[in-house]
């Protein structure tokens, strides 16, 4: 059914056709309204069965779920930021015990300073954290991939966090298709636990591994993110010919093939992109793009046949590992390590700031002329960096590091330009 | 000849009571689980606790009697610590019940979890159990712990108090008492041992909340641990039990005394035995022989600087302590029981 | 990849089967180990009847009054009589003083001799040895010797020089500590197992009557009943009665000639009883003079005390010097650190009508003129570690052997002869078992008795006591025998409370079900010895592991 309406309403919505059994909620915006219209439609009957718990941290919401879903019921907690932060070691953990939570992250930056817009600081700290990372570009994708998520986590008995741009998608208003009842539990099946605490059949969970075994456990989680390379585009295609939409999947390419240039990034950027890159073709750039919607599960093998015809690619994301780079870049290079492809990394709409499709167009076109820099800060104002580096240059007597340090990503360079 | 059935008994004696486990002399219904045949065993053998564990005891005792009390549907979450370690080593488990361990802060928010589990599909005959030690309860877990009491949640969590952080090498929690020695409250200085007026009282904490149950208990007392134990699981919502368990390792005590070093910490006035419930202390378990305070404190090596003249003053603030407990929670008998 | 599949794998290492620890055998870090030992609890002891008597205390514990009956006649056939007339070295030695008084053994024996009474219960014999004994002496060294010797399966014949049966149990103790009834009872259950008395039928000459009668063995037991002599000056003519003769007098009821004023010379049992018997013939407080100082008198400490509380005046470190008329002269004495009385010179007065001289007895061994072979020392005859005297097959005890001269003695007596009477008639030699390690108040943990002031037995009414022979101490109900047996400590012997069961962290010990007891799981004890400190009854021991 299709409906104008927020974006959190909606993932609300999606979650709530998942029929979970135990949600727990902590406030943190900006996530804060999905758990809000889910505690609305639990206390109205429209969820039920299923125990709404109103929990003291995140870190409670996410513990409380590791206790219902190793009891054997649906479960599922939303949380942004800081959040996932405090809730790291129960991150961990749930993953190590294997519990199929789904977990939305509405993306948003760490503090401190303390920020409250989009990036994806938060889930980016998660990384590694065993939990497999979908990123949706669109509320209807978010819909969807919510639907496909269950399903994922619990046939690999694995938690799966999808993330979506905070207030961007979260808060925005658009078109998005509600599926039906019938058709949902059509494609997602009770939840068949593959382990249950239960007094009928008594086990231990949560044993302490030693040096003689943690390896194999740690090699286990690996294997499972590997199979789920092969289970996540099959859960798409039976989604598609329930739904007739394409959601979900390991990568989707935007007129990518055959592409000098491929513009590679993750979540809802895509939207304005699109319309710059079009532009671009129709002033002949040889230019398509590629989101990744996978992004643990990392899709090594189908990111480097898709970017195989490359020369060049513009990996454009939101977090920063500080000190190091792009971390999505990063991947990138990984995956594409034998190819002959040059890959620009770009930083860009860090704790918020707009992009837009004017200097989106203008660092598309540096790129095509390979003119970007290693690492290159979107749209950063460097009147401002540099009037602060001056200024501590003549204060500490250390200043000409930091200065080089700039020179080598460019920022001085490319002040010069703006 | 049959024993005289108690109703013809005028005189109600029966050579130990119920201060010992068993008594063969009472009825059946009155002698403890962990005295019958056909105990659940929850906590098995062949787990790495020290020797003369009294945390391995108090759990057996505990859950064994939830197991009695809820006709074996019980899943119980558990803290890390060293219960936690010492019973779940890969590859071998010494618990017969489900059980699961998460992390160090979380095991009463699990189990609220397992609870609101239980509830969605209807099996609210099965009840759930959280415990960890001092340090997960007190310290890391009161966030979560203090959660599953706001909400009311139907979680009995028992906290085994061996008073530090035993399973990390001693160090000092907020259960810690005053003097103790720890391995971050070094007998040294001016103020030897762990500082006084620091800590906290969990239990009275428990009772702040207005949760329905909230007791204490020790592992020298079976049957008043097994009779707050079972009353705890008759109540829905969220509860409170903490059993007082001596670690020998810890407290530098003899293996064998640990049941002994736990009678004296209560019959000392030192850790007094209470019952409460919605906001009120509701009981409190009279002092049967009290022994003085030294007593108590000779028997373990961590408060062996206490006994030095030039920290005279810290004996007279420990005894002050138990003075002071025995006077705020009444804990001498009336009637002349002490003979 | 199937669902199925999937749902059957549980995550490796990190979820565990129940039950696996069992794998892990922590017995394997012990350097000591626990044992169960049944030690040997002071009131048995004590008993020089050899009573067990923890064992029977444990059955009267449960209500099984029979079973607690029988497990005492293993040891003595007289509980009746004991619950009244033993002097309670149990009770003295038992530990639970040391936490509030003493078990009331006595009383709890004497309530089991009365059901057993009451209710008729009788003892089987044994197969017949085609053996015959012959027992000299009808007291309670010669009955308890017939007895065992019957239940043993041997033919018993018991020669007795007076008109009943008893001994100084019948002779020596006033009715009001013994009833009469009590006393018949439990002999008449002995001669109802067959056993052959011959009364008014005294020995003179054991040798002579052995051939004649084809006695196999023979158990003397003929006590000692001849009264000590002591030479007093006296003018006038003071009545001098034995305190033997007056004892056997009050029995049979012929005390006519004691009256008014009497003074009784001697501190022992029998002085006490005279004197006892005195105060409810005369009405007179009688006065008793005793040479040594009280805490030296030979009398057992609660028959003074009964003796005081009936207003009896008793008279320390005096002797009598003479007596002229009405006046007996006392010297005093004076004790030295070892209690030894020495005169002073210094004399007081007192005014009396009749002296009772209790000083003690003599035995007459007469019958044994024609045996040269029994060596006599000091009056009385020498046995060995058997109780056999120098003439094969010819055994001896009671007052007549060197001994403390106690009823309870006399019985230990006659049982031990008739085990080694037993065995020699078999050509073998009767060897005890091995005397387990005794239990002091040390080794216990009383924390678990629970506290209860001993039941103290109703004693009639002091006054009542003074003026007739109606039993002084009255007798438990059995809702006080229940409780009072409930006391006993169970020292040295498990008795099953489970608290080793209970209390080990690592469930290392199995329980074997009531009356079985537990056994210890070694391949899971750790050796921490918690079970033994919370033994209530000190009945585990830890020992050294051999490493």
């Amino acid at each position: 059914m299709l409906k104008q309406i927020e974006g959190s309403h909606a993932v609300a919505e999606a979650v709530a056709l998942c029929r979970p059994e135990v949600i727990s909620a902590y406030p943190i915006t900006p996530q804060t309204h999905i758990v809000e219209d889910l505690g609305l439609m639990v206390k109205s009957g429209k969820i039920s069965p299923c125990e709404f718990l109103l929990v003291e941290s995140e870190f409670g919401a996410l513990s409380a779920c590791i206790g219902s879903s190793a009891a054997g019921a649906r479960s599922y907690t939303a949380t942004s930021s800081q959040g996932i932060l405090f809730m790291m070691e129960a991150v961990y953990n749930a993953s190590g015990m294997g519990l199929p939570i789904v977990m939305t992250v509405g993306n948003r930056a760490i503090g401190a300073p303390i920020n409250i817009w989009n990036d994806w600081s938060d889930s980016m700290s998660a990384r590694d954290a065993g939990w497999l990372q979908l990123f949706v570009e669109s509320n209807q994708q978010a819909v969807d991939v919510h639907i496909q998520a269950f399903k994922l986590a619990e046939q690999l008995s694995m938690p799966v966090m999808v993330c979506m741009d905070g207030f961007i998608l979260t808060h925005s208003y658009s078109q998005v298709d509600i599926p039906e009842q019938a058709t949902v539990d059509r494609y997602l099946p009770p939840f068949q636990p593959r382990q249950v605490l239960d007094p009928a059949a008594p086990l231990s969970m949560g044993a302490m591994v030693g040096p003689e075994a943690f390896t194999e456990v740690r090699y286990f989680a690996h294997h499972k993110q590997r199979e789920a390379l092969t289970l996540i585009p099959q859960l798409a295609q039976e989604f598609q010919a329930l739904m007739g939409r394409d959601s979900g999947g390991l990568l989707k390419c935007f007129d990518c093939e055959e592409k000098e240039t491929v513009v590679v990034t993750m979540g809802s950027v895509i939207g304005t992109m699109l319309e710059v890159l079009s532009d671009m073709r129709a002033d002949g750039y040889s230019i398509g793009a590629l989101t990744l919607r996978s992004f643990r599960p990392f899709p090594i093998e189908a990111l480097h046949d898709a970017l195989s015809g490359a020369k060049r690619v513009i990996v454009f994301e939101k977090s920063l590992a500080v000190g190091m780079g792009g971390i999505l870049a990063n991947d990138v290079r990984m995956a594409t390590r034998d190819l002959d492809l040059k890959v620009h990394s770009v930083i860009g709409g860090l704790g918020g700031r707009p992009i837009t499709r004017k200097n989106l167009r203008r660092m598309f076109e540096k790129g095509v002329n390979d003119t970007l820099n290693n690492i290159h800060f979107h749209d950063m104002h460097m009147d401002v960096v540099n009037r602060e580096l001056e200024r501590a240059k003549a204060r500490r007597r250390s200043g000409s590091p930091a200065e080089n340090i700039l020179s080598d990503v460019g920022v001085v360079a490319a002040a010069k330009t703006i | 000849m049959p024993n005289l059935p108690e109703s013809q008994q005028r005189v109600k004696f029966y050579q130990t009571g119920t201060f010992t486990v068993g008594n063969r002399l009472l009825d059946s219904e009155q002698r403890t689980v962990q005295a019958t045949l056909d105990r659940s065993n929850s906590l098995d053998s062949g787990h790495r606790a020290c020797q003369g564990c009294g945390e391995a005891l108090g759990a057996r005792f505990a859950i064994d009697a939830a197991m009695r009390a809820t006709n074996n549907q019980l899943i119980a979450a558990n803290a890390t610590g060293c219960l936690e370690v010492f019973t779940t080593p890969y590859p071998e488990t010494a618990w017969s019940i489900p059980w699961i361990h998460s992390l160090f802060g979380n095991a009463s928010a699990v189990a609220s979890g397992i609870a609101a589990a239980m509830k969605v599909k209807g099996r609210e005959e099965v009840r759930v159990i959280a415990q960890g030690g001092d340090g997960g309860t007190t310290d890391i877990g009161i966030g979560c712990l203090s959660g599953t009491f706001d909400r009311n949640d139907d979680v009995l969590y028992i906290c085994y108090n061996n008073q530090a952080y035993m399973n990390t090498g001693v160090q000092r929690s907020s259960a810690t008492p005053a003097a103790a020695r720890t391995a971050t409250t070094m007998p040294v200085g001016a103020e030897p041992g762990n500082a006084f007026q620091s800590g906290k009282s969990v239990p009275l904490i428990a009772i702040a909340h207005q949760i329905p149950y909230v007791a204490t208990a020790s592992v020298h007392d079976l049957h008043d641990l097994e009779v707050k134990v079972m009353k705890a699981m008759q109540i829905r919502g969220a509860r409170y039990i903490e059993i007082f368990v001596p670690c020998p390792l810890g407290w530098g005590s003899i293996p064998g005394d640990t049941i002994k070093v736990a009678r004296m910490a209560v019959e000392s006035g030192m850790y007094p035995l209470l019952e409460g419930g919605n906001g009120e202390i509701i009981g409190v378990s009279k002092i049967r022989r009290r022994v003085p305070v030294d007593a108590y404190l000779k028997l373990q090596k961590r408060f062996a600087h206490v006994f030095k003249p030039e920290n005279a003053s810290q004996l007279e603030r420990l005894r002050a302590i138990a003075e002071n407990n025995i006077r705020r929670f009444d804990l001498l008998s009336k009637e002349d029981d002490q003979s | 990849m199937s669902d199925e599949a999937l749902v059957q794998e549980k995550p490796f290492a990190v979820t565990l089967d129940v039950g696996t620890s069992l794998l892990n055998k922590t017995g394997t870090w012990r350097t000591s180990r626990p044992v169960y030992v049944d030690r040997l609890p002071p009131c048995n002891n004590a008993c020089p009847a050899g009573e067990n008597i923890q064992a029977w205390l444990f059955a009267a514990e449960e209500g099984d009054y029979e079973s607690a009956w029988r497990k005492i006649m293993e040891e003595n056939p007289f509980p009746s009589v004991m619950g009244r007339v033993c002097y309670q070295p149990c009770e003295q030695s038992c530990n639970r003083v040391q936490l509030d008084e003493s078990v009331g053994i006595n009383s709890v024996e004497r309530f089991l001799g009365d059901q057993a009474i009451k209710y008729d219960w009788k003892i089987d014999v044994g197969e017949p040895t085609g053996k015959r004994v012959m027992v000299v002496g009808g007291g309670p060294g010669g009955l308890a010797a017939a007895y065992h010797l019957r239940r043993m399966g041997h033919a018993v014949t018991l020669f007795e020089s007076a008109s009943k049966a008893g001994g100084m149990l019948r002779w020596g103790i006033p009715k009001y500590r013994l009833p009469r009834e009590k006393l018949n009872a439990e002999i008449a259950r002995i001669e109802a197992m067959g056993v052959e008395i011959r009364l008014n039928s005294p020995v003179a000459d054991l040798k002579a009557s052995m051939v004649e009668g084809g006695y196999d063995a023979a158990f003397l037991a003929v006590g000692a009943s001849t009264p000590k002599r002591l030479e007093i000056p006296i003018e006038g003519d003071m009545p001098v009665v034995e305190g033997i003769k007056l004892l056997r007098d009050v029995e049979l009821e012929q005390t006519g000639y004691l009256k008014g004023r009497v003074v009784v010379y001697g501190g022992g049992n029998t002085a006490m009883d005279v004197a006892r018997s005195a105060k409810r013939l005369t009405g007179f407080t009688p006065q008793v003079i005793v040479r040594r100082a009280r805490e030296y008198m030979a009398a057992h400490d609660f028959e003074i005390q009964e003796a005081l509380d009936e207003v009896v005046d008793i008279h320390n470190l005096r002797t009598i010097r003479e007596i002229k008329g009405k006046t007996v002269v006392l010297e005093k004495q004076v004790a030295d650190d070892t209690g030894r009385p020495f005169p002073t010179g210094q004399f007081e007065e007192i005014e009396a009508d009749i002296l009772v001289m209790a000083l003690g007895q003599d035995t007459e061994l007469s019958l044994l003129s024609n045996l040269p072979s029994i060596e006599i020392n000091w009056g009385v005859v020498a046995v060995d570690a058997g109780m056999m005297t120098g003439e094969a097959g010819i055994f001896a005890g009671g007052d007549m052997v060197p001994s403390e001269r106690t009823v309870t003695t006399a019985i230990g007596h006659g049982k031990k002869a008739a085990r080694n009477i037993d065995a020699w008639l078999r050509g073998e030699r009767y060897a005890p078992a091995p005397k387990h390690q005794l239990v002091s108040y040390q080794m216990l943990n009383p924390w678990y008795y629970s506290d209860a002031p001993r039941t103290v037995r109703p004693t009639l009414e002091v006054i009542r006591r003074q003026s007739g022979f109606a039993e002084v101490i009255g007798d438990l109900n059995e809702e006080n025998a229940l409780f009072e047996a409930r006391r006993c400590m169970s020292c040295g012997n498990c008795f099953e409370c489970d608290n080793c069961y209970g209390i080990c962290p690592d469930n290392a010990i199995r329980k074997l079900g009531p009356g079985n007891r537990f056994e210890f799981k070694y391949d899971y004890c750790k050796g921490c010895g918690m079970c033994a400190t919370e033994c209530p009854c000190g009945a585990i021991e830890v020992v050294p592991e051999e490493i």
